[in-house]
């Protein structure tokens, strides 16, 4: 019975001491912090991506409270529904932003892009682009190691073994950027997912001249210009013999798309079109750029797809 | 030009050095030691050894392939065999099978499956083994037959070892220490105990080859036999009655085995020379410890035990001497 | 015997044709000449399309301090400046020159005979070799003239030749040695007079016998020249190896540079190219290449004009094997593997080595075994494991704790690892990465 005594009043005793340590230190060395750190962080995704260029989610909200307005502050993955809640919190306005998707501006499959050399290294992109130019021609294309797999939080990018390239899930993808930081040839953009969806780029990020690019790539773009003088929104900029679409003027008109001797740019998403269309698309020219300006809005493309379609 | 280049990263040549080559090596080192053994111990020692490693090398398959779902299997890589082998030479010749398959099970399954594999464990498997043989079966794992009976197993007359009657010293019986055979015979053989310890000279043959062939380096083995020496000789000197000879604690029990082959163990110690001194000290250190003050007779693989666990600790405060901190001359 | 006191290892040397003395190669076709040859700036192209240059004209000024002009080794007219794929496997700017005939620049004194007098003053020669464009000729191509003017707050105490060829394989430097014994003296004493000392070392690894023989004998009329017979262990050839084995000092670690120590440290190939430069006024255009290989037919040393294909040497030895896995720019330790054999000769191209398909291919790694042997052999005092592991982490803090900016990249790590782990792939990239790092933090000071 003693011994049920000694140890009981024992144990007791050492917790009740710990205890008051443990609230003494509790009141003692206390921080303040904001409250509504937690609350902004508690809608928060958790991922911890630092997409928005914060590190993890608790920093941006840390961050959010403390800066007093909520321009520029994006979290990539709950993107505009869980910033107005933010902004709900701390009786801000939340800035307007669109939805973005991260796009593999490479086209160089299998078959486009014949290997010329076999490489025997690690499997990493960043050690394969220091080691040369990759195993074909084409030294700015992609280099199939999936280093962006290995990046992403959202299981939203894949290599596809038959095309060697890897592909964007475009509903899983969050648009945080983790992939484009780790591709070491900056293939992979950030861009605005696009009216319903639809966007149109250019695939490639080969900036050798013309005919050394189309030799190692069947698909690379070469620097040619005829997107931009087809162009009619002055959306497409050439330099170092490659061209780029700016998302802001793209209306996707697709004029660039039929234009490219290459099939560098690609549309995607958009309905396909009736064979008879080309002949259609390539008399009108004079006329598109009439009708842009009024409708500035992209309606009148997206309302011309369907009728294509 | 019939295929296409070849593109990687320098150096384009290699020494042709590999973990087989590593395994297999220790494996001959220990090939005299296993011969003195099936010298004395007879057809106990060879049952006990094959089924030990033919029961690592099952255990080793069966759990890449079905647990771990490897598709390469690693039984050629020699190092489950190399762990059979080691296991075996911590039992004593007179163990029953059943104790030994589950000892094996032990040493591969928890002492290294479950850390992922080679490389992967923080203890050495077959001490894992041989540690929870000792612990779960104290008297099949204590009772050490006598040589020379070549025809039995597990039927064979036991006797107490020298290590046994140094702890009686230590415990009064003034009588244990005139009872230990001389250091020179226990040196050539004449140490009973598990089957491989009981030649220290075969076991510095296999030392000697393991040095030439540049597998191990001399730093761990000289360090815990110099402190074991160092330490016990001190003691000795204290107090001859209580105290036996450096020289019988040299030869006597798995200290041998321990310094050579078990606490040089690639995967659990350290990676630095210097590292590797420290933690040869310590291991000595311990195991007279354990020998001279513990409850039990022979503390070597405690000590490697314990100090495999502060092997991370040596590595991450003993770095190499950096090229340059050298003081100009 | 002296050595380097940390590390180290012993590849198989496989020197196959050090017994073929230099032969000199036809005239290329078409002479390349990539414009960064060198490390630092490239050189910026003075000649356009149509201009018809001479074998030593100037086509390329260096384009900073740290980086060194471009000659045409070949007389013929600029066919376009346009981009090539070089040794690195990326395309860069070059210039294209169509070969006609083999005209010579009148200044150039083309006689065999020696020449050892030098009333030059020491500015003058740094100057003469500037103006040569000489680079280090072992491999990493620093500028020579850099190396000769000290940062302020150094000095030097004594040149090192590196006549060491520690890569297996190579035999271009001990050929060199053999034939070209006191036009090299005559470089060292040059390089001494320039860099303001009076003592130079010639660490030879006694692989070489014959070359420590000649060399011993010849450089007895030279003053203050010494020539040390070296033991053979890889890297020995590194800049701060070759220093501690050969003066026993040690280079402290990254920033800090040989001068730190009061070695500047050249390479025999340069020596020989700062005579010609200083003496007979020939700037750097032409230099010995060893095409070797196993499987090659006839293993040879070249005296090969800059700029000529490195297909051109493989025929000239023979022709390029069937079974060919790997063409390597260099040594087998550290040499780059080509994307194809059109690259051209640049000046540090110390070698053209040819590999079959089975010695070619990496063995398929395994788990590392910490058995600590790349511990052991890192000439640094590194450790490559823990710097591969966490750079393959990505944990850039913990690498730099670890000092990974010292490592010399020499693959002895990778080359004794028992589980043929790709470390050096690994460390790098982390070391890429850190060197990023450093950089972008020196900016921000």
């Amino acid at each position: 019975m003693d011994l049920i005594l000694i140890a009981v009043v024992s144990l007791g005793a050492i917790g009740l001491i710990a205890a008051i340590i443990l609230y003494a230190a509790s009141k003692k060395f206390a921080v303040y912090e904001d409250p509504r750190i937690a609350q902004v962080a508690e809608v928060l995704p958790q991922a911890n991506c630092g997409g928005c260029g914060f590190p993890g989610c608790s920093g941006f909200a840390a961050a959010c409270v403390k800066a007093g307005s909520l321009e520029g502050k994006l979290c990539p993955v709950g993107g505009q529904p869980t910033m107005v809640k933010v902004a709900a919190i701390l009786g801000l306005e939340a800035a307007a932003s669109e939805p973005k998707v991260a796009v593999v501006r490479c086209n160089g499959t299998c078959a486009n892009r014949p290997l010329v050399t076999q490489y025997d290294g690690v499997r990493s992109c960043v050690i394969a682009n220091s080691t040369y130019g990759g195993e074909t021609g084409c030294t700015f294309g992609c280099l199939g190691c999936g280093d962006c797999v290995a990046a992403c939080k959202f299981d939203a990018i894949h290599m596809n073994p038959e095309t060697g390239l890897p592909e964007v899930d475009e509903d899983k993808c969050t648009a945080c950027g983790a992939c484009g930081k780790a591709c070491p040839r900056g293939i992979i953009e950030i861009r605005p997912k696009g009216k319903n969806n639809r966007r149109v780029y250019v695939q490639c990020v080969n900036k050798d001249k013309g005919a050394v690019a189309r030799k190692s790539c069947s698909a690379a773009c070469i620097g040619c210009g005829k997107c931009v003088k087809v162009c009619p929104f002055e959306a497409i900029t050439l330099a170092n013999n490659l061209a780029y679409i700016d998302p802001a003027k793209c209306k996707s008109c697709r004029k660039c798309e039929m234009e490219c001797p290459q099939q560098a740019i690609i549309a995607k998403n958009f309905p396909p079109r009736k064979p008879k269309a080309e002949g259609e698309a390539a008399a009108k020219p004079a006329t598109a750029p009439k009708a842009a300006p009024v409708a500035a809005k992209p309606e009148a493309p997206a309302q011309a797809a369907p009728k294509e379609a | 030009m019939a295929n296409k280049l070849i593109v990687s990263l320098s150096p384009h040549v290699h020494g042709n050095d590999s973990v087989q080559k590593n395994m297999y090596g220790v494996i001959i080192a220990l090939v005299p030691a296993l011969l003195v053994s099936f010298y004395m111990f007879g057809l106990g020692a060879v049952i006990v050894t094959l089924t030990s490693v033919i029961a690592c090398l099952f255990f080793e398959w069966a759990i890449t392939k079905f647990i771990l779902k490897r598709e390469r299997t690693t039984i050629m890589d020699g190092s489950a065999a190399l762990t059979g082998l080691l296991l075996a030479f911590n039992l004593p010749s007179n163990l029953p099978l059943w104790i030994i398959i589950i000892g094996a099970l032990v040493a591969i399954g928890i002492g290294k499956m479950t850390f992922g594999g080679l490389g992967c464990n923080p203890f050495n498997p077959a001490l894992v083994g041989r540690i929870f043989l000792l612990i779960s079966f104290p008297v099949q794992m204590t009772s050490w037959p006598v040589a020379g009976q070549l025809g039995s197993y597990t039927d064979v007359e036991t006797a107490a070892t020298p290590l046994a009657l140094m702890k009686q010293a230590v415990h009064g019986n003034a009588d244990a220490l005139g009872q230990l055979p001389d250091a020179f015979s226990l040196f050539l053989g004449n140490n009973p105990g598990c089957i491989g310890e009981i030649s220290s000279l075969a076991l510095l043959l296999g030392l000697a080859y393991m040095l030439v062939k540049k597998i191990i380096t001399w730093h761990i083995p000289v360090s815990i036999l110099a402190t074991v020496f160092v330490f016990s000789g001190l003691m000795h000197l204290a107090n001859p009655a209580v105290y036996a000879s450096p020289f019988t604690h040299l030869f006597t029990g798995g200290l041998m085995l321990g310094a050579i082959f078990m606490a040089t163990d690639y995967v659990t110690s350290p990676m630095t020379h210097k590292g590797m001194i420290i933690y040869g000290v310590a291991i000595g250190f311990l195991t007279v410890v354990i020998r001279l003050f513990g409850a039990y007779p022979e503390g070597m693989s405690f000590a490697i035990f314990i100090m495999n666990a502060f092997t991370p600790l040596i590595n991450t405060y003993c770095k190499p001497k950096r090229f340059g901190e050298v003081v100009k001359k | 015997m002296k050595t380097f006191r940390i590390g180290g290892v012993h590849p198989a040397e496989n020197k196959l044709s050090a017994g073929k003395a230099i032969e000199t190669l036809a005239l290329p076709k078409q002479a390349v000449f990539p414009l960064s040859q060198h490390i630092g700036a490239p050189a910026t192209p003075i000649v356009k399309k149509g201009d018809v240059v001479k074998v030593g004209t100037k086509i390329a000024e260096a384009g900073g301090f740290v980086s060194a002009a471009i000659f045409s080794s070949v007389s013929g007219k600029v066919n376009k400046v346009d981009s090539v794929i070089d040794a690195s496997g990326y395309r860069k700017p070059a210039i294209f020159i169509d070969v006609d005939g083999d005209e010579w620049e009148e200044s150039i004194d083309r006689s065999a005979d020696l020449v050892k007098e030098c009333t030059l003053t020491p500015e003058e020669i740094v100057a003469k070799v500037k103006n040569a464009g000489v680079v280090g000729m072992g491999g990493a191509c620093f500028p020579t003239h850099v190396k000769l003017m000290p940062p302020p707050g150094c000095k030097a105490e004594c040149v090192i030749i590196n006549a060491v060829e520690c890569e297996p394989y190579l035999t271009a430097d001990h050929r060199l040695m053999l034939e070209k014994p006191d036009q090299i003296l005559v470089g060292v004493s040059l390089l001494m007079k320039a860099a303001k000392v009076t003592k130079g070392y010639i660490g030879i690894e006694n692989n070489k016998p014959d070359a420590i023989r000649l060399m011993t004998e010849k450089a007895a009329a030279y003053a203050g020249i010494e020539v040390v017979p070296l033991q053979v262990k890889y890297p020995q050839g590194g800049e701060k190896q070759l220093i501690d084995a050969v003066i026993g000092r040690q280079v402290p670690a990254p920033p800090a540079i040989p001068i730190n120590v009061g070695a500047v440290v050249q390479n025999v190939g340069t020596a020989y190219a700062v005579y010609e430069a200083v003496m007979k006024n020939k700037p750097l255009f032409e230099r010995v290449v060893t095409v070797t290989g196993k499987s090659l037919k006839n293993p040879s040393n070249f005296l090969t004009r800059m700029g000529t294909p490195m297909s051109q040497l493989i025929d000239a030895a023979g022709g390029l094997p069937e079974d060919t896995g790997k063409v390597i720019g260099g040594g087998p330790m550290m040499g780059k593997a080509l994307v194809n054999t059109e690259v051209p000769i640049c000046k540090g191209s110390s070698g053209v080595l040819i590999m079959n398909d089975k010695e070619a291919k990496r063995a398929e790694p395994q788990p590392c075994i910490r058995c600590a042997k790349c511990v052991s052999a890192c000439p640094m005092g590194l450790e490559p494991y823990l710097l591969a592991t966490c750079s393959s982490l990505q944990d850039w803090e913990r690498v730099e704790k670890e000092m990974i900016m010292s490592c010399i990249e020499c693959g002895s790590c990778q080359f004794t690892c028992p589980s043929h782990r790709p470390m050096l792939d690994y460390i790098r990239m982390g070391k890429g990465k850190v060197g990023g790092i450093i950089r972008a933090r020196n900016a921000k000071k």
